[in-house]
């Protein structure tokens, strides 16, 4: 029985110790703050538990940050309501598998749908079968073409939020008086309409104020493309204004690519609102000095627009009896001054 | 006996030329030396581009050895996970999940339970989980016998997807400093990660080219029968090439994370095909027994320089891809000419 010579007691017995250590260290308790509004049934009537409304949910698998916390967040939302039951279906990994589990969905009779399509297009006769079911359909973030096929769009302004990024960094280099600024921009991933839209509308925010981008890179929604990008830029322009970056995400690498080339003579406006650059802006110590929202908190005010649709309430602050038909939400500025009132919103 | 016969980097068709010493350097066994020679000329003409093109950058010394540092940095995460899939290359094989092992490597070495342990745990975590990922596709290839190109492409899907239930789809970053300040240390002047990528590209080196494990990987590659046949043990061999492999991505997961100070299911995107890509203009055969280190280094860095270039010339990505297509086919045409070409001259001198 020379198999179970001592060498391989020794190495199995490692082996195992390191198994179980390895395993241990895969526990990882999320931090999972979602961003939904507590209902005050006081301060709002429209808060009061009312029908019981059932809202059929589907989503996109989350592959980053911000599509998990749209789940999350409409989660979340739809617990702190008494009234609302959420039926929430796995959208799998394509346009082809979401319009099954709509399918699924439409079956069952929900009172309301909440979808984020992987694709509008393709996603757009599944919402048309679900409103002629008579299902109110809601639409976030990714319109459909057809307005028939929805109830609701709420969607967050892409091209709004290069704008607000592009005024923002406009202004602070006239306060500064500094007439023709360098600036660079690191885009996400620049095959996606909402890229191009981002980059439009920056450009054309800074145009109107007579400058332009310097250099442009492309990541690809990553920390470590965001690094990657960030060091080539840094080194076309070795002395420079402004920075815009359209992730927070891919900011983390952006902001360690900065660190790296010890570089500080310019400062850096992020994208989407993250937690952790709300927090930076908040503290002040690197060169991230602001950041322009795409909240994934749309996702619980549809949830709570969908409640209201599926109770036939309005809005109670407008006139109108029922929900409007569209809601594009602004680009907000976050800078140290406003920070603290954010700090609820970051993901 | 097997050894010394495996002993040339170019075994078989190499046995004429050893005659006549003076065209050595147009023989079969320089041929890696010259196309390194070539990778170089090419690495030369883009930084006269560089030139050309920003005469104002390239005037300045300082920028320009931060510029060569820089593009080193860039090179250094993949050119660690190229040279182990040179040897995979080398020996036969072939592994597309090298981007996923660098991802669930980094992504287990960043939990918040393993940041508890410290740089050493982090560093310790991600070699081991790039060890047994990179063992497992080796057992799947040699004792599964499954062909490597499925054992790898299912390890591909199935480690992101381990990443991504590991990290719950979110960036996780390091908070660790002795980490994070691995990519900003310099040392005499040098990056330390500059300096981790000469050791494992020295270490390669020495493995290929000095060792029997060396020897026998090139034989592996050359002729698996006829390896088999002369004692080496075909399959045993081969799941250490694939651990091999697993452990280049476990030390380019450090170094990833480091730079990025974080870590996260979709980092080293598409690392499988820049690698393969770098080792084959490089020189390596993809069908095997044939290959070397230092090209596939020059392979790295030619893209490396490439990236840098676009970028300080404002550039967009699309037409930075297409070029590196373009250097790929070429490179692997002139590869397939060599091979005619040399076939053809061996045909007539025997006749």
């Amino acid at each position: 029985m020379s198999n179970f010579s001592r060498r391989r007691i020794l190495f199995g017995g490692a082996a195992v110790g390191a198994g179980a250590l390895l395993t241990a260290c895969t526990s990882n308790e999320p931090e999972n703050n979602t961003q939904i509004n507590a209902s005050n049934e006081e301060a709002n009537p429209n808060a009061a538990p009312g029908e019981k409304v059932v809202i059929g949910f589907s989503a996109p698998a989350a592959d980053h940050g911000w599509i998990a916390a749209i789940t999350n967040n409409a989660k979340a939302q739809a617990g702190a309501y008494k009234d609302v039951e959420l039926k929430s279906v796995e959208a799998g990994a394509d346009a082809a598998a979401q319009r099954g589990s709509l399918a699924t969905l439409i079956s069952q009779k929900p009172t309301v749908i909440v979808i984020l399509p992987h694709d509008g297009k393709e996603l757009n006769s599944s919402a048309l079968e679900a409103t002629k079911a008579g299902i109110p359909v809601i639409n976030l973030d990714r319109e459909f073409p057809d307005a028939l096929a929805y109830r609701l769009l709420i969607k967050g302004d892409n091209y709004g939020m290069g704008v607000a990024a592009g005024n923002y960094i406009a202004a602070q280099m006239k306060s500064k008086g500094v007439t023709a600024p360098i600036i660079g921009e690191i885009a996400g991933i620049d095959a996606l309409p909402l890229t191009q839209d981002r980059s439009k509308g920056f450009k054309d925010a800074l145009a109107a104020n007579g400058f332009r981008v310097a250099n442009r890179r492309a990541a690809e929604f990553t920390a470590d493309s965001g690094q990657r990008e960030a060091a080539g830029l840094l080194q076309a322009l070795p002395k420079m204004d402004a920075l815009w970056n359209h992730d927070d995400d891919q900011g983390i690498g952006v902001l360690a690519a900065i660190t790296q080339a010890n570089r500080k003579e310019f400062f850096m406006v992020g994208g989407a609102g993250s937690k952790a650059a709300i927090d930076a802006i908040v503290k002040d110590d690197s060169v991230l000095k602001a950041t322009v929202t795409y909240s994934p908190s749309m996702a619980s005010s549809a949830i709570s627009l969908a409640r209201l649709i599926g109770q036939n309430k309005g809005m109670s602050d407008l006139v109108e009896l029922q929900v409007p038909k569209q809601i594009t939400l602004a680009s907000e500025t976050i800078t140290k001054e406003n920070a603290s009132q954010y700090a609820k919103l970051g993901f | 006996m097997t050894d010394t016969q495996v002993a040339k980097p170019a075994p078989a068709p190499d046995a004429p030329n050893n005659k006549s010493r003076e065209s050595w350097f147009k023989g079969d066994a320089a041929e890696p030396m010259r196309r390194n020679l070539g990778l170089v000329g090419v690495l030369i003409i883009l930084a006269i581009i560089g030139i050309i093109t920003r005469p104002d950058l390239y005037g300045d010394a300082t920028w320009v050895s931060n510029n060569v540092f820089t593009i080193l940095q860039q090179a250094s995460a993949i050119g660690v996970v190229t040279v182990g899939m040179t040897f995979v290359i080398i020996g036969g094989g072939i592994d597309l999940s090298v981007g996923a092992i660098v991802a669930i490597a980094g992504v287990w070495s960043t939990t918040l339970a393993t940041q508890g342990y410290g740089a050493a745990g982090m560093i310790f975590t991600a070699i081991v989980v790039g060890v047994v990922v990179g063992l497992i596709n080796g057992v799947l290839i040699s004792y599964g016998k499954l062909v490597p190109f499925i054992a790898t492409l299912a390890m591909m899907v199935a480690a992101r997807g381990l990443a991504a239930q590991i990290s719950g789809k979110q960036t996780q970053v390091s908070a660790n400093d002795t980490i994070n300040s691995i990519a900003s240390t310099k040392i005499l002047g040098i990056p330390m990660l500059v300096i981790i990528l000469a050791l494992v590209v020295a270490a390669g080196w020495v493995l290929l080219n000095r060792t029997t494990f060396g020897r026998r990987t090139v034989a592996i590659g050359g002729n698996p029968e006829a390896a088999r046949l002369a004692g080496i043990n075909v399959k045993f061999h081969t799941v250490l090439l694939y651990a091999l492999s697993g452990l280049c991505c476990g030390i380019g997961a450090i170094m990833l994370t480091s730079q990025a100070t974080s870590a996260q299911a979709a980092m080293a995107n598409l690392y499988e095909l820049d690698a393969i890509a770098a080792a084959i203009i490089g020189g390596t055969l993809l069908s095997g027994g044939r290959g070397t280190i230092v090209g596939a280094l020059f392979g790295v860095l030619v893209f490396s320089t490439i990236t840098n270039l676009f970028a300080i010339n404002n550039l967009p990505t699309e037409v930075q891809n297409m070029v590196k297509g373009g250097i790929i086919v070429a490179a692997v045409l002139v590869q397939q000419f060599r091979y005619k070409s040399l076939t053809h001259l061996l045909g007539r001198t025997k006749s």
